[in-house]
């Protein structure tokens, strides 16, 4: 067979791989670069919770378990919510446990995205987004944040892009890449552009536990949003659990129910082990959580400070574990930057380009790396841009 | 003084003004912490963690249990210090249960430990009895894991 063109179809071709593609091949080959690029906790899953996922397996809990998750995690689940950021769920019903967040996402839009229907997206922000619009049929619609607003999704945005056609608001805060969070009092007026309008709000908050200086406030706790919000958490983040792809949706009934029925028939259900390791992990997780926060604390300082110093301009971010210097003073664009740095200094950045157009003259620095690793790579870095 | 201990604990290495940036407090008081630490007799040195087993070094080190007579008015603590005086002693412990002291002992073969047990530590008068258990594989010491197997996962390349 010459050529697969016919049998692929226009959706999935419709998808690039990534913009920057270039770029990770490059990084692809350079495996002994110091990297300040993959998204992803540096500790190991605490040792008390992987030994529940193997005494699940050792009892021989391994067959699928309800469609929306073990009803004790759910329960934990709904406990959790409640303790950590006021917000109460009924477990039997409002309570979803997914694949990873990504999947909750998944769900969300294609339970409530039309074809032609416009969803919303602050960016720069997570690379999937787009995708799972398109792939359900939407239309992704940027919205550009600046440096300047901090980040955030200001109402007056919010209120230029409400079209009639505007189904889902993405709020993906605290943000991947940027670090913005929305703070308590920045929530109201959001939601009182949203209270006009008809649209859903997807609340991405799955770097919640992750905040500095102050805790996280949901959208969903804001007087009348909870019955219009879908909220994503999982523990990816929150308890290094990458790889067990634990995420939970928490949302109105009917909304979490279409959610159920597609995972239903698309996973049928989160893996087993996984769900006895994240009961665990909530109910006797928050002071390993409590450490690693405090830990990426004094490295997104030590970092933060470090770029200062060597002449970048950076806004303070309180949330996530990333760092978005900007870029704009060396006069070159973010992919060329990135790979000047990495072919000259062995150090691995994400241009901000990768999150939307408007991360175009910014980088990703992940700071969830050794202190010895950001010693490191801040000598190098410096070096690398008093040569440009 | 505690957050500033407790990162040292770790990474002895670190300096006082990336302390001060880690924990945001001035370097001046990470500065003064430490010389307090310091004459308080708190923070009293700072070793290197080294893998002598990778790095060539020819050692054995036994754990030994010390059984002893404890002296009137000075408990413990006089043989103990005639114990922890020998070079050949690495850590010494007060211990409750089946014996008295346990003493970690290095030394450059089995031959050398047994000597040193022979001819020092019985013939020490308190001393009423030794057990030596001889270390085979360190696989964690000081809260850092020696024998970590060599595989790694793989992992996503990006993003």
């Amino acid at each position: 067979m010459s050529g697969y063109a016919p049998q692929i179809s226009a959706r999935a071709a419709s998808l690039r791989p990534s913009g920057i593609r270039r770029f990770f091949d490059l990084l692809e080959e350079r495996r002994d670069a110091i990297s300040l690029g993959i998204g992803e906790p540096d500790f190991l899953t605490p040792w008390h919770i992987r030994d529940s996922g193997i005494y699940s397996l050792e009892k021989g809990f391994t067959k699928y378990t309800p469609n929306a998750g073990i009803s004790a995690l759910r329960a934990e689940c709904a406990r959790y919510m409640e303790r950590r950021f006021g917000l109460s769920y009924d477990p039997a019903g409002e309570i979803l446990v997914t694949v990873g967040g990504s999947e909750a996402l998944d769900l969300c839009v294609r339970a409530t995205v039309n074809p032609g229907d416009e969803v919303l997206i602050p960016q720069p922000s997570f690379v999937a987004y787009g995708p799972v619009v398109a792939l359900a049929g939407g239309v992704p619609v940027p919205l550009a944040m600046s440096e300047g607003n901090g980040f955030k999704l200001t109402p007056s945005l919010l209120a230029s892009a409400l079209t009639p056609r505007a189904r889902v608001l993405v709020l993906p805060y605290p943000c991947n890449p940027t670090g913005a969070i929305l703070k308590k009092d920045d929530l109201p007026a959001l939601a009182g552009v949203l209270a006009r309008s008809n649209i859903l709000v997807l609340s991405d908050e799955i770097y919640a536990e992750l905040t500095y200086g102050c805790r996280h406030a949901s959208i969903a706790g804001e007087p009348g949003m909870k019955e219009r919000t879908v909220v994503v958490g999982g523990l990816s983040k929150s308890h290094s659990m990458t790889g067990w792809r634990m995420g939970f949706a928490y949302g109105p009934r009917e909304l979490i129910a279409q959610m159920t029925k597609i995972h239903q028939y698309a996973i049928m259900s989160a893996p087993t082990t996984s769900q006895y390791a994240a009961l665990t992990a909530l109910r006797d997780g928050d002071t390993f959580v409590e450490s690693m926060r405090e830990s990426y604390n004094g490295r997104r300082r030590y970092m933060l400070d470090g770029l200062r110093a060597a002449g970048f301009s950076c806004f303070e971010p309180r949330g996530a574990f990333y760092l978005f210097p900007s870029i704009r003073a060396y006069g070159i664009g973010s992919e060329e930057f990135c790979e000047k740095l990495l072919l000259s200094q062995n150090v691995a950045v994400i241009p901000g380009n990768a999150f939307g157009e408007s991360g175009e003259g910014f980088i990703r620095i992940c700071y969830a790396v050794s202190v010895e690793n950001l010693k490191e790579s801040l000598i190098r870095i410096e070096r690398f841009v008093r040569q440009l | 003084m505690k957050r500033v201990l407790k990162l040292l604990e770790n990474d002895a290495s670190l300096g006082a003004g990336q302390i001060a940036l880690l924990l945001g407090v001035g370097e001046a008081d990470v500065e003064r912490d430490i010389a307090a630490a310091r004459r308080e007799g708190i923070l009293l040195g700072s070793r290197s963690v080294i893998n002598w087993e990778k790095a060539g070094g020819d050692y054995v080190t036994a754990m030994i249990e010390v059984r002893v007579t404890p002296q009137r008015g000075e408990g413990f603590d006089r043989v103990a210090e005639r114990i922890y005086q020998f070079d050949e002693v690495e850590s010494l412990y007060l211990m409750s249960g089946g014996y008295d002291l346990q003493a970690v002992v290095i030394g450059k073969s089995l031959k050398d430990v047994a000597r040193f047990v022979a001819e020092k530590l019985s013939t020490l008068e308190q001393v009423t009895g030794t057990c030596t258990h001889f270390l085979l594989k360190k696989y964690k010491e000081g809260g850092v894991v020696y024998a970590r197997p060599d595989d790694a996962q793989e992992r996503v390349a990006y993003l």
